[in-house]
C-alpha cells in the first residue's frame, strides 16, 4: 500500500514538505489505487493552481510583508526569552539588527547543547559550563595591591578554586602570562612583584589582573544549566561558537548561537542563511505577528546571494546596487553621482527606480509584457 | 504603438571644452537687471539662457516662458579652482603619483595587474571599489618614484580644498599642473576612465551657468524681486572673479590676489556644497543658510526622492472618511461635488459617439466637464457652448465626464506600508462630503474615522482601469500576502452582532426575522413562528462545512467538542450553522476561518457577497438587539470590591514580607541573579498575579451578558485585561520593564510622599485604585510616567520601522520571479532563488503558509463521493 503510495507520488513535482502531508493524510485512509490517483490529482492542481505568477514583484511583496508589521512591534530592548534568566534583545531593534547583520549584537546568546553521555549526568554537564564560563581571577582569589612593597597579593580562595576545579599552577601560569613578570608563592599566596616601582603601572597590573580570565572563554560571561526534555542543555550570556565547538562533551551539531556574523564566519553562507531565516522567523513570531517563511526567506537569500553577508541598507545590497540613479535615490546621493561621473558608469534603466525617475513604464508585473496587438488586422 | 525606451544614461564629468562648447552665453558681470527691469546682457539673467518672464523671447531658441528649456552659460574662471566634490579623489591622486614625472607609484605590470583585475570585475557587474582602495595604499605608501626615482613627498589634504606638501601649500594651479602630467595609461589603475575624465579636469577653470530656468526668480507681493539662491551664489561667484581679474590686471600684491583666490574657492565650494564641514555656510541676508546644488539633490525633500522618485498627479481628491455599512467593500462613496470635478476620459469611436454626445449635452451632474481636441487641445464645456461642441464631435476626440456610479478608483491611505493600502473601489457617488467606506476594510487600510483622511485616483486610460478591476480591486485582496489568511473582515459591532445573534439558543420572531433579513438577497426562507439566531446566520451563508474552536472557547483541558458547554465549537455543515457562537475567529479581519473558507471553496466574488452580506445583518442585529456600554457597566458591588481588597491587601502584605526577607538577608537569590534583582522579579510577580485575580473576580460579577464582557470575550473590541483596569485595580506602572524607581536619586526615592529607600508597593508605582475609582494623586503621577513610555516608544518606533521598510524595499524592489519559476535582481541579473520560496507558492495563495490544502481537498472529494456516490 505505502509503497503504491509512493510509486504515484513520485510521478508528480510536488515539494516534499507537500509530499509528506499527502502521504501522512492517505494513509490513514487506506484507499484504493483510483481514488489515491484522484485525491492527489486534485492536490496537484491546486498546487499548480498556488504557484506564484511570472513577473511578480516579489522582492516588494516580501519587504512590505516584514515592514509592515514592523510598526506593530514592541520597542521593549529587553525580555525574558524561555531561560528566565538571561536577557534577550527582541522586537523591532533584534529584527533591525539581524537585517543589519551587526557584527556584535547586543545580546549575544547561545544554546549548547552535549554529547548523549554528558547530556544526561548533572555532573558532567556543570564540568562542561565551568569550562566554557568566563572565570575571573577576582572571582577566586582576593587581590591586594600592596603599594608600599610595590607587589600585588593574591589570595586563592580554595573553596571557589575546588567548585571551578582548578589549581594553584594552572592560575599562576595564566597570571604569570598576564603579568609579564615574575611571580613568587608564599605560603599559598601568590604575590605579583612589578618590575620597575611605578605606581601607575601598579595600579594597571592589578586592573589587568582582577579581569584576567583563569578558565573558560572570555567572550562567556555566564552560563546557566537548564534540563529540557531528558537532557542537560546551556544556556550562555556572551557568545563564541568557534571556541565553544572545540571544548569536549559539547555536541556542536546541536549547538546554536543567535550572533549571525559569527555563523557567517564560523561555518559559512549557508549556515548564515539559515540562521538569518531562523532568527527573523523567531522575533517575529515572538511578537505574535504572523508573516509567512517565503518571504524571510527572499530577504536572506538576497543578503547572502553572492556568498559574502550583506546587509539591507546603504553599506550592502542597497548600496551595491547597479544603477547609478537607484543608489542616488536611496543615500549619499551626491557622492554616488560624483563617483559614477569619474568612473564613466552606465545606468541600463533596468530596475524600478531608475524608470520611475526618467518616466517610463517600469519592468515587473504589467509593465513587463511586452505584447502588441494589431488591431483592425483581420476584419 | 510600441512606447520608446531610453537605453541607458551615462555619467561622465564635463570638461572644459565640453563646458564651453555647450555654453550660449558667456557671463562677465555680476549684475541682473537693468533700471528698466529688464535682463542685462552678459549677465545672469541674459536672455540667451532662457527666460522665465511672460512676454520675452529667448534670445537661443526663440522660445517664450515655459516653451523654452533653458540654455547653459559659463563663466571663465581667472584662476583655477578645486572642485569641493572630488577634493579627496584629487588628494589620492596627488598622493598616488609622481611628483616629478606624474607616472603611477607603482611598476607597469603590478599597474596592468590590477587594471585587468578591474576590467574582469566591471565584466562580472561586481563591485571594485576593494581594489581601488588597495591601489591608493600601496602608490601613498611608495617612497620612490619606480619610473623617474624622484622621491615622493607626501601631500597633507587640509579639508576641504587645502594641499600641503611639507610646508608649502600647493595651489589650485599647482596641483592642476600635476594632474595633468598623469597619463591616460595610469588612470584605469585610480579607477577613472580617461575617456570621460581627466583627473585636471577636478579642478575647475570654466564653470558652467545653469539655465535660468533652474533658478527662477520670484516676485514678492510688494513687486520686489527675489533671486534664486543659486543666483546668489554666482552673483557672489561672478564678482569676486571679476575683481581677481582687476587686481590681477592693475598688478596687485601676491598676498591680496591669494586671499581673493581662497574667496573663490569658498564661494565656489559653497554653490557646489554648502554643508561641507570645516567651512562655515553662506547665508542669505536673513542669515538662513542658502540652498546649493548639492542641497538641491540630497534627501528626503532633494530632488531625487521628493522629485524623481515621487510624481504628482491630477485626477485625485482627498478629503475626510467616515463609515458607511451599507455600501458593499468594494464600493467607495464619493460626494457629489468631488464626483462633479473628477473625469473619467471617453475615447470616442463611431460606437460610442453618441453616449459621449449625450455627456455633453446634459447640465447635471453625470455630465462632460471638457473635450480634448486630436490636437491636444482641451475646452471646457460650458451651457454656451455644448450645442456647438457636441455637433463637432468626431471619433478621436476625447470627452471627459464626470465621475459616476460604477466607475473604477484608486482608493489610499497613508502610509502605505503593503500592497492593500492602494485598492480600487468602485465609484457610488453620494450626498455629504466625506467619503464613505464600509468598515470591514478597514483593517487592509488601517483606518478609522476620529479624522482619517484618504485620497482617491481617477485611471485615466483603459489599461489603466482593467488593471484596476482586475489586479487592485478589493475583493483581490481580501487574502493578504503576508501570511496567506484574510485581512478583512468583520470588526468591532460585526463581532458583537453576530456574537448576540448565533450565542447560545436565541429565539426571533417572524416578523423579527424578517426585517433582520430584508436587506439581504435571501430569497428563501421557510414559513415559521419562530427562528434561532444560527438559523438566521445560516441563511447568509454559502454551502460550506467546518468545524473549529471559536474566539471564546476557554481552552479546556478535554475539549467536549460539539458538547462544549460554552458554545465555543463550531459546526457548520452544509451551510447550516448547528453549534457554537460566530465571534471574531470566525468572522473577524485577520482571523476570519468562515471567510477564508469561502474564499478556497467558492472564490473572491463570494467571500465579498458574504462579507458584505455577514457586516449587514451584524449591524441589523445590533441595532434591533440594542448594545451600549456605560460608565455603570464596569460597576461591581461592594462584596466584589471587598475581595479585590483583600486580594491586593494580601499581595502587599507578601510584598512587605519579601522586603523584610531582603532586608534581614534571608531571600535566596535565584539562579544567575542578584539579590535585588531576585527581590523587584518576586514582588513583580506577586503584585502581578494579585491584579489578575482581582480581574477574575471583576470579570466573575461583571457576569457573561455585560456589554463590555461580551466585546472582550468575543474579540470586537478590548481585553479583559482592559477591563479589570476599568473595573478593579490598574496595576503596577513600569518604566523600562521596571518598577518605577527614578525620582529623588540621592536619597533614594520616588516622591518625597515616601521614606528614603522605600521599596514598598505603593512607593514603586503600583496603582491599586481602578479607573473607575479614580487615581491618587501619587498613583496618578506614576501612572503618568508609565503612560510617557509608551507615548515615546510609539513616536520612536514609528521612525525606525519607517526606515528599515525603505531599506527593505530599496534592497529587493528590482527582484522579479521570471517565466522559469527562478527570482533574478533586474539590474544584475544576479539570480537569488532557483524557485520563489523553495516551492514556487504564492504565500497569498497559499493556505495560511501551506503550498497545499490537503485537508479540504480530501474532505471536498470525500463529500462528492458521499453525495454522488462514485
Amino acid at each position: 500500500m505505502e509503497s503504491e503510495l509512493d510509486r504515484i507520488l513520485s510521478k508528480y513535482p510536488f515539494p516534499e514538505s507537500v509530499k509528506e502531508e499527502i502521504k501522512s493524510e492517505l494513509e490513514k485512509l487506506n484507499l484504493p489505487e483510483n481514488k489515491l490517483k484522484k485525491v492527489i490529482d486534485a492536490c496537484f492542481r491546486a498546487y499548480l493552481n498556488n504557484l506564484i505568477e511570472p513577473g511578480e514583484p516579489s522582492g516588494i511583496v516580501a519587504a512590505q510583508s516584514i515592514g509592515e508589521p514592523g510598526t506593530q512591534m514592541t520597542m521593549r530592548t529587553f525580555h525574558y526569552a524561555g531561560v528566565a534568566e538571561i536577557n534577550v534583545t527582541l522586537g523591532l531593534p533584534r529584527l533591525i539588527e539581524i537585517l543589519d547583520v551587526r557584527k556584535n549584537p547586543s545580546t549575544p546568546m547561545m544554546k549548547i547543547r552535549l554529547l548523549p553521555e554528558y547530556a544526561n549526568d548533572r555532573e558532567k554537564a556543570r564540568d562542561i559550563a565551568n569550562k566554557i564560563e568566563a572565570t575571573y581571577l577576582k572571582d577566586i582569589a582576593d587581590i591586594e595591591a600592596d603599594i608600599r612593597n610595590m607587589r600585588i597579593i593574591i589570595r586563592p580562595d580554595e573553596e571557589a578554586m575546588k567548585r571551578k576545579g582548578l589549581d594553584h599552577e594552572s592560575i599562576k601560569k595564566k597570571i604569570e602570562k598576564q603579568a609579564k613578570t615574575e611571580i613568587l608563592e608564599e605560603g599559598g599566596n601568590i604575590i605579583v612583584q612589578i618590575s620597575e616601582p611605578s605606581y601607575k603601572l601598579l595600579m594597571s597590573t592589578f586592573e589587568k589582573l582582577k579581569d584576567t580570565v583563569v578558565m573558560g572563554i572570555k567572550e562567556i560571561k555566564r552560563v546557566i544549566i537548564r534540563k529540557e526534555g531528558e537532557e542537560y542543555v546551556l544556556y550562555t550570556e556572551g557568545s563564541s561558537l568557534k571556541k565553544v565547538m572545540k571544548v569536549p562533551g559539547v555536541d556542536f551539531t546541536r549547538t546554536l548561537t543567535n550572533d549571525i556574523y559569527e555563523i557567517y564566519e564560523v561555518l559559512g553562507i549557508e549556515a548564515a542563511r539559515n540562521a538569518i531565516i531562523e532568527e527573523a522567523l523567531n522575533t517575529l513570531e515572538e511578537q505574535g505577528l504572523e508573516v509567512d517563511p517565503r518571504h524571510i526567506m527572499l530577504v536572506a537569500d538576497v543578503m547572502t546571494a553572492d556568498g559574502e553577508l550583506r546587509s539591507i541598507g546603504r553599506h550592502g545590497v542597497a548600496g551595491e546596487k547597479q544603477s547609478v540613479l537607484a543608489r542616488a535615490a536611496f543615500e549619499m546621493t551626491v557622492n554616488n553621482l560624483l563617483d559614477a561621473a569619474v568612473r564613466g558608469e552606465m545606468d541600463y534603466l533596468r530596475g524600478i527606480t531608475e524608470n520611475i525617475i526618467v518616466g517610463q513604464p517600469i519592468k515587473l508585473g504589467t509593465g513587463d509584457i511586452e505584447l502588441v496587438l494589431k488591431m483592425g488586422g483581420r476584419r | 504603438m510600441i512606447p520608446k525606451r531610453l537605453a541607458a544614461i551615462k555619467f561622465e564629468v564635463l570638461s572644459p571644452q565640453e563646458i564651453r562648447r555647450m555654453s550660449v552665453a558667456k557671463i562677465v558681470t555680476p549684475e541682473t537687471y537693468d533700471d528698466d527691469g529688464f535682463p542685462i546682457e552678459g549677465g545672469l539673467m541674459d536672455t540667451r539662457l532662457g527666460v522665465i518672464d511672460p512676454g520675452l523671447k529667448c534670445k537661443t531658441c526663440g522660445g517664450k516662458a515655459g516653451e523654452c528649456p533653458g540654455h547653459f552659460g559659463h563663466i571663465e574662471l581667472a584662476a583655477p579652482v578645486i572642485h569641493v566634490g572630488y577634493a579627496k579623489l584629487i588628494a589620492r591622486l596627488l598622493n598616488g603619483t609622481c611628483r616629478e614625472c606624474g607616472r603611477i607609484l607603482m611598476k607597469d605590470e603590478r599597474r596592468d595587474k590590477f587594471v585587468e583585475e578591474i576590467r574582469k570585475r566591471i565584466a562580472m557587474n561586481q563591485n571594485y571599489d576593494d581594489i581601488i582602495k588597495e591601489v591608493f595604499r600601496l602608490t601613498k605608501a611608495a617612497k620612490k618614484c619606480p619610473h623617474c626615482g624622484a622621491e615622493q613627498v607626501e601631500i597633507k589634504f587640509d579639508k576641504p580644498t587645502f594641499y600641503y606638501e611639507g610646508e608649502h601649500r600647493l595651489t589650485p594651479k599647482d596641483v592642476r599642473e600635476r594632474l595633468e602630467k598623469i597619463p591616460n595609461e595610469d588612470l584605469p589603475a585610480f579607477g577613472i576612465d580617461p575617456k570621460i575624465a581627466r583627473p585636471e579636469w577636478f579642478v575647475l577653470t570654466v564653470l558652467p551657468v545653469p539655465p535660468v530656468t533652474v533658478r527662477p526668480s520670484i516676485i514678492l507681493e510688494t513687486g520686489q524681486r527675489s533671486e534664486d539662491d543659486l543666483t546668489h551664489k554666482l552673483v557672489d561667484i561672478i564678482r569676486i572673479n571679476q575683481r581677481f581679474l582687476e587686481n590681477r590686471e592693475a598688478g596687485a600684491p601676491p598676498q591680496i590676489l591669494e586671499d581673493l583666490w581662497e574667496l573663490l574657492q569658498y564661494h565656489i565650494t559653497t554653490y557646489l556644497d554648502n554643508e561641507v564641514s570645516g567651512i562655515p555656510p553662506a547665508r542669505h541676508r536673513s542669515g538662513r543658510p542658502l540652498k546649493t546644488l548639492a542641497q538641491r539633490l540630497k534627501g528626503k525633500e532633494g530632488r531625487f526622492r521628493k522629485s524623481l522618485s515621487g510624481k504628482r498627479v491630477n485626477f485625485s481628491a482627498r478629503t475626510v472618511i467616515s463609515p458607511d455599512p451599507a455600501i458593499s467593500i468594494s464600493e467607495v462613496g464619493v460626494p457629489k461635488e468631488i464626483a462633479e470635478e473628477l473625469t473619467v476620459p471617453i475615447f470616442v469611436t463611431p460606437r460610442n459617439i453618441e453616449i459621449a454626445r449625450e455627456f455633453i449635452l446634459r447640465s447635471e451632474h453625470p455630465k462632460a466637464n471638457y473635450i480634448v481636441r486630436p490636437d491636444g487641445k482641451r475646452i471646457r464645456v460650458i451651457e454656451s457652448n455644448k450645442e456647438e461642441l457636441a455637433e463637432k464631435l468626431e471619433p478621436g476626440w476625447i470627452v471627459e465626464r464626470q465621475l459616476m456610479d460604477g466607475d473604477i478608483v484608486l482608493f489610499n491611505r497613508q502610509p502605505s506600508l503593503h500592497r492593500m493600502s492602494i485598492m480600487a473601489h468602485y465609484v457610488r457617488v453620494l450626498p455629504y462630503k466625506t467619503f464613505r467606506l464600509n468598515p470591514a476594510v478597514c483593517p487592509p487600510y488601517n483606518a478609522d474615522f476620529d479624522g482619517d483622511e484618504m485620497n482617491l485616483h481617477v485611471p485615466q486610460t483603459l489599461e489603466a482601469q482593467a488593471e484596476a478591476k482586475i489586479l487592485m480591486a478589493v475583493q483581490e485582496h481580501i487574502l493578504s500576502p503576508r501570511f496567506g489568511g484574510p485581512i478583512i473582515g468583520g470588526i468591532h459591532d460585526h463581532i458583537s452582532g453576530l456574537y448576540l445573534l448565533t450565542r447560545g439558543n436565541k429565539k426571533f420572531s417572524r416578523e423579527e426575522t424578517i426585517q433582520l433579513l430584508r436587506a439581504l438577497d435571501v430569497s428563501e426562507v421557510p414559513v415559521k413562528d419562530e427562528y434561532t439566531g444560527k438559523e438566521i446566520f445560516s441563511y447568509i451563508l454559502p454551502k460550506i462545512t467546518l468545524e473549529f474552536k471559536a474566539e471564546v472557547c476557554q481552552g479546556c483541558e478535554f475539549c467536549k467538542g460539539e458538547n462544549c458547554e460554552y458554545d465555543a465549537y463550531v459546526v457548520i455543515r452544509n451551510g447550516q450553522l448547528l453549534k457554537g457562537t460566530i465571534d471574531e475567529k470566525a468572522v473577524g479581519a485577520f482571523k476570519g476561518v468562515i471567510i477564508d473558507e469561502i474564499i478556497r471553496k467558492y472564490g473572491k466574488e463570494e467571500a465579498k457577497k458574504f462579507i458584505d452580506r455577514m457586516t449587514q445583518l451584524a449591524i441589523r442585529v445590533i441595532t434591533s438587539v440594542g448594545f451600549t456600554i456605560g460608565i455603570d457597566d464596569i460597576e461591581i458591588p461592594k462584596e466584589a470590591e471587598e475581595q479585590i481588597e483583600e486580594v491586593i491587601r494580601n499581595a502587599e502584605k507578601k510584598v512587605d514580607e519579601l522586603i523584610k526577607a531582603y532586608k534581614e538577608g534571608n531571600l535566596e537569590p535565584m539562579p544567575g541573579r542578584s539579590l535585588e534583582e531576585t527581590l523587584e522579579m518576586n514582588i513583580m510577580r506577586e503584585l502581578g498575579k494579585a491584579r489578575d485575580q482581582a480581574g477574575k473576580i471583576a470579570g466573575r460579577f461583571l457576569g457573561d451578558e455585560n456589554p463590555a464582557v461580551i466585546m472582550a470575550v468575543s474579540g470586537a473590541r478590548g481585553s479583559m485585561l482592559n477591563l479589570t483596569q476599568m473595573a478593579a485595580c490598574i496595576g503596577q506602572q513600569s518604566v523600562r520593564g521596571e518598577r518605577i524607581v527614578r525620582g529623588y536619586t540621592y536619597s533614594n526615592r520616588t516622591l518625597p510622599h515616601f521614606k528614603p529607600g522605600d521599596l514598598g508597593s505603593k512607593a514603586r508605582g503600583f496603582v491599586r485604585s481602578s479607573y473607575k475609582k479614580g487615581l491618587s494623586p501619587i498613583e496618578f503621577f506614576f501612572h503618568a510616567a508609565g503612560g510617557r513610555e509608551g507615548l515615546v516608544d510609539t513616536a520612536v518606533r514609528t521612525s525606525q520601522s519607517g526606515y528599515l521598510q525603505r531599506r527593505m524595499i530599496n534592497a529587493l524592489q528590482d527582484l522579479k520571479v521570471e517565466y522559469d519559476g527562478t527570482v533574478r535582481e533586474q539590474t544584475s541579473g544576479v539570480l537569488v532563488q532557483y524557485r520563489f520560496g523553495e516551492d514556487g507558492v504564492d504565500p497569498a495563495k497559499s493556505y495560511r503558509g501551506k503550498a497545499v490544502d490537503v485537508k479540504r481537498i480530501l474532505k471536498e472529494i470525500i463529500e462528492e463521493v458521499k453525495q454522488y456516490g462514485e
